[in-house]
């Protein structure tokens, strides 16, 4: 399973990248892969701001509908648009192209809650087992 | 042993590809009068332009096209539909006829409540008949189905909650519910919380304790739940809701393991809905309309949807005089012709053939899950009631997924069993067989599900790619949902 180095996990299977106060937000690899082959992703409004752990928009698959959630609370800035025309980029490069939402951050320190590549490929792992 | 399924394989165009200008379905007698041109004898808002491009066919092509489709359909009169939390059980035949008398199908609804007195009876012994099955104290026949059912007794609990001060601001609902709870609940104008299931697939009753509070208005709980497990601890939780001030409503969906046997208004619950269209053999899916009857403890008798069927004397009559009732969700009665078919398939199976009924479904789902425990992963290990789940661990790792176990199982003459649900178990395969399947007919289907784990050992390819004998095979459903055709263009 691929989860860069350079990012942070979350137990609800979404990476986050920092860049000073500004982080970038999408899910895993593991993720798309369990979703299958997404149709659809909805958005949130730039100006919206989320607490963690809250559900700030949706993927749909042909399985279906899962709700994404922060993994840090913060403020919408930006959001990944090419997705409403090609929600397959999610699946294709879920840590490049398919990055859904960048925000600035409500609280640093909610980062240090979160997991490294290390230990969130060990609780996938332990999850799948489970 | 394996079956195949036979399908009439013609490629049949559509209505529209078939049509050609100035061929009829119908002739009409030669004039024996003169022909007048309807434009001189008719205002011109009564007169009706030519719909363009409707498709022009005989008599012959029209009855061979739709015959042909006809036949391309699965249904319970075909073969077996283990569709999980549907139960789709079969639609006795003596139901359709009672229901088809002229005298009941030609009512008018409009009709005066002295000539539909026969009518209003039916209605009013289904009533009774439900109170009694679910020891409950008043019914509406309104609902057309669960998901509005749902609503219906989510309104009536924020009625009653108003009425004592506040409507509240939360509804609890199991992390294995249907979806149409959650729904239901914030069409109503609540906040969800999610209840987790513990390790045996029941509600958390730890995690509900702690969420419970007096901005609760109810728990919305499915009874056995979605997992087919019974709540054992169902006083407990009913306990614990009622402490608070809040109430319970059940989802009847899975009715089916109960009826004879346990009933909801002795479990606490305050409101439930029925699905005449599962429990009460009534047509489903394709074949509707639904029928959610809603039934009620005293306490919510008054928010009922109105009018509510009632006896007065000898005579039976719509009562509209409920000042506090939440209103109609339906025009005129709900779906009448349901209403016929339930107490047709109550009064024909009878008190003991009812409970029958509960054995049988409860049986067969375990003997299903029985003889194939050994193929099939099972997520949790306790005894369930009438529906049974598995999933798609094993096969994995052949990378076989439930989607393509599904899609073998077409090749086997079965209609695939309920896929990808409840969510809280990874590529669940839910699988309902209810009581309408001999053994005989279990083991057919049982053979084909271990043949087919067989197959995913030895040739996972014949799965991923399947069904290879159906009219269409592996659809692609990420195209179809990505960019949908939805409309035919010449």
């Amino acid at each position: 399973m691929k989860a860069p180095d350079d990012l942070l996990y979350s137990k609800e299977h979404e990476w986050i990248q920092r860049e000073s106060d500004i982080a970038t937000i999408g899910i895993t690899e593991h993720a798309q892969k369990e979703l299958g082959d997404v149709v659809f992703a909805d958005l949130p409004e730039v100006g919206t701001t989320f607490k963690v752990n809250e559900a700030f928009g949706s993927v749909e698959s042909v399985k279906a509908v899962s709700e994404v959630y922060m993994p840090v609370s913060g403020e919408v800035v930006e959001t990944n648009e090419s997705l409403l025309d090609a929600p397959e980029k999610i699946n294709d490069d879920p840590y490049g192209e398919g990055w859904i939402i960048r925000i600035r951050l409500g609280n640093p320190t909610d980062l240090e809650t979160l997991m490294s590549s290390q230990e969130y490929s060990k609780y996938v792992e332990e999850e799948s087992q489970g | 042993m394996t079956r195949t399924s036979v399908t009439f394989n013609l490629n049949e165009p559509l209505i529209f590809e078939k049509s050609a200008p100035g061929k009829s379905a119908y002739t009409l007698p030669k004039l024996d009068v003169e022909d007048v041109p309807v434009e001189e004898i008719l205002d011109s808002r009564y007169l009706r332009t030519e719909v363009q491009g409707f498709p022009e066919v005989s008599e012959v092509e029209l009855i061979r096209h739709y015959t042909r489709l006809s036949t391309w359909n699965y249904h319970i009169d075909l073969g077996m539909y283990p569709l999980g939390s549907c139960t789709m059980k079969y639609n006795p035949k003596l139901n359709e006829r009672v229901s088809r008398i002229p005298s009941i199908a030609l009512t008018h609804p409009l009709q005066e409540e002295q000539q539909s007195q026969g009518c209003l009876e039916i209605l009013f012994r289904l009533q009774e008949y439900l109170k009694e099955l679910t020891a409950m104290d008043a019914v509406s026949l309104q609902p057309a189905g669960g998901a509005q059912a749902e609503l219906t007794g989510i309104l009536m609990i924020r009625a009653y909650l108003t009425q004592k001060g506040s409507p509240r601001r939360f509804v609890l609902i199991p992390d294995s519910a249907h979806g149409t709870n959650p729904a239901s609940a914030v069409l109503a104008g609540y906040e969800v919380i999610s209840i987790p299931s513990d390790e045996k697939g029941r509600i958390d009753v730890k995690v509900l304790a702690e969420k419970m509070s007096e901005e609760v208005a109810c728990l919305m709980l499915t009874n056995p739940n979605t997992m087919g497990i019974f709540e054992t601890h169902i006083e407990e939780i009913a306990q614990i809701v009622h402490q608070k001030g809040g109430l319970i409503y059940m989802d009847g969906a899975n009715f089916n393991a109960l009826m004879g046997y346990a009933r909801p208004g002795e479990m606490g619950i305050d409101v439930l809905h029925l699905n005449l269209h599962k429990t009460f053999s009534t047509p489903h899916g394709g074949g509707g309309p639904g029928s959610g009857p809603v039934v009620c403890q005293q306490h919510l008798a008054p928010y009922l949807p109105m009018p509510r069927v009632e006896q007065e004397g000898e005579l039976y009559r719509f009562n509209s005089d409920h000042p506090e009732s939440i209103g109609r969700v339906h025009s005129f009665h709900g779906n009448f012709g349901m209403a016929v078919r339930a107490l047709c398939y109550i009064l024909s199976c009878g008190r003991e053939g009812l409970k029958e009924l509960s054995e049988m479904a409860v049986l067969s789902a375990n003997y299903i899950r029985r003889r194939l425990e050994e193929h099939y992963d099972l997520p949790y290990d306790t005894p369930v009631l009438h529906e049974v789940i598995f999933s798609d661990k094993r096969q994995n790792k052949k990378g076989v997924t439930t989607l393509d176990i599904a899609k073998r199982l077409i090749d086997y003459g079965f209609h695939p069993p309920t896929t990808y649900f409840p969510l809280i178990v990874q590529g669940a395969l839910m699988i309902e067989p209810t009581e309408s399947y001999s053994k005989e007919e279990l083991d057919a289907f049982i053979d084909a599900m271990i043949a087919i784990s067989h197959e995913a050992e030895e040739d996972p390819e014949k799965l991923t790619t399947a069904p290879a004998t159906a009219k269409l095979t592996r659809l692609d459903e990420v195209r179809a949902a990505r960019s949908p055709i939805l409309r035919w263009e010449p």
